[in-house]
């Protein structure tokens, strides 16, 4: 369980966290979403006690992190850069880890096999690709058997396989009651994994709330018509509750009412229609939708192009 | 997952433990004390070896400077070289590496990683120093008797010098710690370290010599080196005097890191 009340982090005037505020609770894997550069990074760090507050708190089960006498067994971190010497084999770095808090060498064993690392788990750290990496900084966040795991972009760098291999594990930790913490900035990943959503711009909270509910908010569905008299139709469709929008000629895109609506409509007074399709917005356009207002580094203004279309 | 009993609290002693296996299983932990020992005793038998065959032909002077007890031992200078090298990279490494975020998630009070980083690395280089130095003296020795020019551990100031040493070696050792968790860069911590020790003396030369014999004894090395003479320099600080003001130079960068370590963001 984290609690963060009115997180603040500022570096100089920048302030890269700005009065967030949220809970993680057990049991379910809480999605934390954002843009690059939204500062989900420096909320974990400040979860983890490695960078402090410039205001408001954050709590890991009740406490601040660095109260914790036992914290490899209350939080396990997978933070975003590869936090491992390079000199150093797979093996010896988690047996220096577990040394801190007394784990025995046949835990270290175990998380050694669990994310399938036996083969090299006697090999250099600086040998290791980007998946590697990512599975023995999992390693090291499992080996407390803590209550409470943070991963912060665990799928980055993994195979098909390693991506599949780490949705099944944040489920099966979740499912075991632990608090599950996963950062993430696509969409399409987190929709597969989350049940709770947490979403962040800019430093800023967008929204907190349960994968279920976002699903059916960016669901919105729309209609695409295409009729040669689409003026007219335009004038006829009108209502309070429908925005009509039309991106090229004889083409519009109708919110508010269903497609049987419309062709009512079209047939009662006889308007020819060429295309009558409901459309589906995706989730990632709905994040993308969510968090324009708030991306840091943009490519021109490309990307909302493309999801206007 | 498997339910292993594990109620563990983070103690100074576990730390310690995990610090000890860090340093052990990092190789340039392996080849830096590996340089230091092979340039203590390398040069110690060298420099013996050059003295005794050019004995004969050497001039007055040369022979009046000479002690059996010093020469052997002036290896200690390169020697220096590598564990403050190695002093730095004890936490240095862990900053490049990123490294220092696992050890610090994990001891998240932080100063216990200073003392145990400082007390491990200590401990291995005064051991490793002490054995070094007695071994070049002795080595030294024997080279030195086909002139007979050789001294023992009875002599005047033997056992302090040799054992000095391996004391001096080790508190450039933990000087390089403090400046690496000063400085957190590889680079500027190990120049500092030798701006401290090697470059500060000679720039002490330089001041006019009212102001030099005030500043000048009083600088780490020239402290911590008193310690390594037979007989004080004129003006300088007793041997040990000199060693405990260049402990508490170090002690006082250790201070330091320990209060910014606490306070930074890692």
């Amino acid at each position: 369980m984290i609690e963060a009340r009115g997180l603040t982090k500022r570096y100089g005037d920048k302030t890269a966290v700005d009065d967030v505020s949220f809970t993680v609770h057990p049991g379910v894997v809480t999605g934390f979403l954002g843009p690059n550069g939204a500062g989900k990074s420096t909320t974990m760090r400040m979860i983890l006690g490695l960078d402090r507050p410039s205001a408001g708190t954050v709590t890991v089960n009740g406490r601040r992190y660095d109260q914790h006498r036992a914290p490899l067994h209350e939080v396990g971190a997978l933070l975003e850069a590869k936090a491992i010497h390079t000199g150093r084999t797979a093996h010896n770095h988690l047996l220096a880890l577990a040394a801190t808090t007394g784990i025995p060498r046949s835990r270290v064993e175990e998380v050694v096999d669990l994310v399938g690392l036996r083969s090299v788990a006697r090999k250099r750290a600086g040998g290791f690709s980007l998946g590697m990496g990512q599975r023995l900084g999992i390693a090291s966040a499992l080996l407390g058997d803590p209550s409470t795991v943070i991963l912060d972009e665990p799928v980055n760098g993994l195979d098909p396989e390693g991506i599949l291999w780490i949705r099944n594990l944040l489920k099966d930790l979740a499912a075991e009651g632990r608090a599950v913490f996963v950062s993430s900035h696509l969409m399409s990943e987190m929709a597969l994994t989350a049940e709770h959503l947490i979403v962040i711009g800019r430093g800023r909270l967008i929204a907190d709330t349960s994968m279920r509910e976002f699903v059916e908010q960016a669901s919105r569905n729309s209609v695409r018509v295409r009729s040669p008299h689409a003026g007219r139709l335009r004038d006829l469709l009108a209502g309070p509750e429908v925005t009509v929008s039309s991106s090229e000629t004889e083409t519009l895109e109708v919110r508010g009412l269903t497609s049987d609506q419309i062709g009512q409509i079209a047939a009662e007074n006889g308007v020819t229609l060429f295309e009558l399709a409901p459309q589906q917005a995706s989730l990632e356009e709905a994040f993308m939708e969510l968090t324009s207002d708030s991306v840091e580094y943009r490519a021109a203004e490309r990307a909302r192009e493309e999801v206007a279309v | 997952m498997t339910a292993v009993p594990m109620t563990g609290k983070v103690t100074q002693v576990r730390v310690l433990h995990s610090e000890w296996i860090k340093l052990r299983t990092l190789r340039s932990t392996f080849f830096t004390l590996l340089a230091a020992v092979i340039a203590m005793i390398g040069m110690g038998l060298l420099f013996s070896y050059v003295f005794e065959s050019q004995w004969a032909t050497m001039e007055p002077q040369r022979k009046a400077d000479f002690s059996a007890i010093t020469l052997p031992l002036r290896g200690y200078f390169l020697a220096q070289l590598a564990l403050g090298v190695l002093g730095v990279l004890v936490i240095s490494g862990e900053y490049s590496t990123g490294m220092i975020r696992a050890t610090l998630s994990a001891v998240p009070k932080r100063l216990p990683v200073l003392w145990a980083k400082a007390a491990v690395f200590g401990a291995v280089t005064l051991v490793l120093m002490l054995v070094t130095s007695f071994v070049t003296f002795f080595g030294s020795q024997a080279v030195l008797s086909s002139r007979h020019l050789q001294t023992t551990l009875s002599a005047p100031g033997a056992v302090r010098i040799v054992a000095g040493t391996a004391l001096y070696l080790t508190v450039v050792g933990l000087l390089g710690v403090a400046l690496g968790a000063l400085i957190r860069n590889t680079a500027g911590a190990i120049a500092t370290v030798f701006g401290l020790l090697l470059v500060l003396p000679v720039l002490g030369e330089v001041l006019p010599s009212s102001w030099s014999k005030h500043i000048t004894p009083y600088l780490p090395s020239n402290a911590g080196q008193a310690l390594l003479n037979v007989r004080p320099d004129p003006g300088g600080m007793g041997p040990w005097t000199g060693f405990g003001l260049f402990c508490v130079y170090a002690v006082v960068a250790l201070a330091a890191a320990a209060y910014v370590l606490r306070r930074r963001d890692a």
